[in-house]
């Protein structure tokens, strides 16, 4: 039998009032009472994932040969260039990650807007200032350049020399441009910039300085004098948008390794409604059904592990909650297997218990063996689900595949809560019930 | 008590019964691999209503954008889907504008889905590694977990044939899916296997662990009985969690749980139901046939026949 039975009852209390405050709460700010410091503070926005609110996925991959080594370190600074990048444009809700060792997956749940996003993410933003002499390139063309080469030039292109990139950018703005017809972008050189520009300006009246991004012409204004002071502006009619976007790729540098789109997923805001709906109409009926067939065939102990299973769902939804999961649909499927495991766990210790009942035994003989006998049971059996479980995960990550990894995570988190339940909370329970009434009739009470 | 086990025979012809044909079926059709694993774009619009142009113009438009392998669906809901090989945004892009230009109604995109081919491939060589390893670690964890019966390895072999099993059941399902319903096998398709294969081996190790303790218990017994006797015992907790439990709260969502899980749920359905069965209507029976080295018979029999 249970010894400090009382004990027990706390702790189950405390968890479930705990469990219960995070799922019905929004926010959580806990104050010291003594001096009004701020101890606890959590966002608990339910974080709601692509596949149920709509929204884009990408997973950008580095556009080098296959064999090539990639440094981590830069695939992280890749990383938070494309998230700088994202920040500028006005997307608030947004995760980047590094998948792997030479992909980025970035996820904008409830994006609508996807084109501005999709532009600005993969540009490599390279900015170079190339001395073209007297030639002027037609805007948008594409030119060579002595930097950073990618392609060996064709027969008679002409290889440009790059005189300085957008690293020695030092500030860059918006403005209109006098006229108020367009916008320009002002700029000002680092201290090893404008001594470079000033030398070559200087040097070069008269000739075409081009601006390429990218290698493609964005301007090619002629030098009218010596610019020594290292501030200048590119004009190229800009609208405000394409001028920002600009402003953003020079602002946050250029990326260390080039990326590409490799996969693109846009899933439209209806679809996604649709689906939450139905998956949490779908969830209830089952659960309901479930807990129905619990009590009618398992009388009193099926009361108690429904009760067991709610106590579960609240601690289960609460530990999501708390550590911004996000929710999607194989994660509510991985949730309500979980909850599947968590009632195997008591279904296995309830037959194990009738049986030892039929035997002979005592109520509280019953109750004791059939746990420590169903025990092994439910250890085995979970840990090979966990297993299974971490498996995925390691599959979910390397790919971006948010929803698998969604779903291992659910589970496997679904499992361990349920191993908590069932053996702590289901036996607790079961004993007060014992102490609190007495059954005379085993027939009617546990359905022998 | 029931004998179970002395139809083994009949059961494993019924497994084959459901196994064979949805695997001809695969064997013929090929595996229905999904854009996730080939790689290659899935777009989905809804027109307006009424203004939803005609098949053939849109394979057209596909075709000037340079793309000609569009194939293109309507769904129940009036959108159209259309499955082609990798575009980029640009070309997507250019795409969509050529669509209203054309049916001069408003186009709404409710799904896009891209992938590039190096990156299917790649999926898909490292979803059959992680479908090995798991399968792996669960034998290896089984064989740990029973070292103390005799025979231990037999437990983990065994676990490993009627998982197969499972496994082969969920393709034949998906075979016979593609073949009816357009099912494919995508990411979610690996996800719900994958999850076969865990729940699969957890229902092998409640049987097992009744015969564990019983072997200990009642070592005077015949082999079989006492596997049968295993059986019986964990019987009712089979049908309880599997069918009662589990099963019902997938058929909840397989019924109500809208377009985007059908699929999964089905085959998460059918699997699980199919580890159950397997461990004691597959596994369980292996293990006494295994016993009794029964494969000496087989040879008997076809020489009576003669």
């Amino acid at each position: 039998m249970i010894r400090n039975l009382t004990n027990r009852i706390i702790v189950i209390v405390l968890i479930v009032l705990a469990a219960l405050w995070i799922d019905f709460s929004r926010q959580i700010n806990v104050l010291n009472p003594l001096n009004d410091e701020t101890l606890i503070k959590r966002d608990l926005t339910p974080r709601l994932g692509l596949d149920l609110q709509g929204g884009l996925q990408v997973l950008l991959e580095a556009d080098l040969p296959a064999d090539a080594q990639i440094d981590s370190a830069q695939m992280e600074i890749a990383r938070e260039i494309v998230q700088q990048r994202t920040d500028a444009l006005g997307v608030n809700e947004n995760n980047i990650q590094v998948a792997g060792d030479r992909r980025i997956v970035g996820e904008f749940p409830g994006l609508e807007d996807t084109e501005s996003v999709l532009a600005t993410i993969q540009q490599t933003g390279l900015l170079e200032f190339v001395d073209t002499g007297d030639f002027s390139p037609e805007k948008d063309t594409v030119i060579q350049t002595d930097y950073n080469q990618t392609a060996p030039p064709a027969e008679g292109e002409t290889v440009y020399r790059t005189i300085m990139t957008g690293a020695d950018l030092k500030t860059v703005a918006v403005q209109p441009n006098s006229l108020g017809t367009s916008y320009v972008i002002n700029f000002e050189l680092s201290p090893k910039g404008a001594d470079i520009f000033a030398k070559h300006t200087a040097a070069n009246v008269g000739k075409h300085l081009t601006i390429v991004l990218d290698k493609q012409v964005i301007s090619s204004p002629v030098i009218n004098e010596a610019i020594p002071s290292g501030q200048g502006s590119i004009s190229g009619d800009f609208t405000y948008e394409s001028a920002n976007a600009f402003a953003i790729q020079l602002r946050y540098g250029s990326l260390p390794i080039p990326l590409k789109i490799v996969e693109t997923r846009i899933i439209g805001p209806t679809l996604g409604a649709d689906s939450l709906d139905k998956s949490l109409v779908a969830g209830l009926i089952g659960m309901v059904i479930v807990a129905l067939f619990m009590v009618i065939y398992y009388r009193m102990p099926g009361v108690v592990a429904v009760v067991s299973i709610l106590i579960y769902a609240s601690v289960a939804f609460a530990v999501f909650k708390w550590f911004h999961f996000t929710l999607t649909l194989p994660g509510i499927a991985g949730f309500l297997l979980s909850t599947g495991a968590a009632l195997d766990a008591n279904i296995l210790i309830f037959e194990r218990m009738k049986e030892e009942l039929r035997n002979g035994k005592n109520l509280s003989q019953a109750i004791d063996q059939g746990w420590s006998r169903a025990w092994s049971s439910i250890r085995d059996s979970n840990l090979s689900t966990i297993i299974t479980s971490v498996i995925l995960f390691w599959f979910g990550s390397t790919f971006g595949a948010t929803i698998v990894k969604g779903f291992s995570v659910t589970l496997a988190l679904g499992v361990l809560i349920s191993l908590f339940t069932a053996i702590y909370v289901t036996r607790t329970l079961l004993a007060l019930v014992l102490k609190s009434f007495k059954f005379d009739n085993l027939e009617r009470w546990f359905g022998i | 008590m029931i004998d179970i086990l002395s139809k083994r025979y009949l059961y494993f012809a019924i497994s084959l019964l459901v196994i064979v044909p949805g695997i001809v079926l695969l064997a013929l059709n090929g595996l229905p691999l999904s854009i996730d694993f080939t790689g290659g774009s899935l777009l989905e619009v809804q027109f307006e209503t009424g203004k939803t142009p005609a098949t053939a113009d849109l394979v057209t438009l596909y075709e000037e954008a340079g793309i000609n392998d569009a194939q293109i669906t309507a769904t129940e809901s009036g959108s159209l889907q259309i499955r082609s090989s990798f575009l980029t945004n640009e070309v997507r892009d250019s795409i969509l504008t050529a669509m209203k230009e054309k049916s001069g109604s408003e186009v709404s995109v409710i799904r896009f889905d891209s992938v590039g081919p190096s990156i299917g491939k790649q999926v898909a060589s490292r979803a059959a590694l992680a479908v090995a390893v798991a399968a792996l670690a669960v034998v290896i964890y089984i064989t740990a977990a029973f070292r103390k019966v005799p025979n231990a390895f037999r437990y983990g072999v065994c676990a490993i044939i009627a998982m197969v099993h499972d496994v082969a059941v969920v393709f034949s399902v998906a075979g016979i899916g593609a073949l009816l319903f357009d099912w494919q096998i995508d990411a979610l398709f690996l996800t719900a296997l994958l999850t076969v294969i865990g729940f699969s081996v957890q229902d092998k190790v409640v049987v097992f662990d009744r015969i564990r303790e019983n072997s200990s218990l009642l070592r005077k017994l015949e082999y079989e009985k006492l596997v049968n006797h295993s059986i019986v015992q964990t019987l009712q907790r089979s049908i309880n969690t599997q069918l009662m439990t589990v099963e019902f709260l997938l058929l909840a969502l397989a019924l109500f749980g809208g377009v985007t899980l059908q699929e999964f749920s089905v085959i998460l359905l059918v699997g699980l139901f199919s580890g159950t069965y397997s461990s004691i209507f597959v596994a369980a029976p292996i293990l006494v046939l295994w016993e009794k080295r029964e494969w000496a018979n087989w040879f008997k029999r076809t020489e009576t026949a003669q």
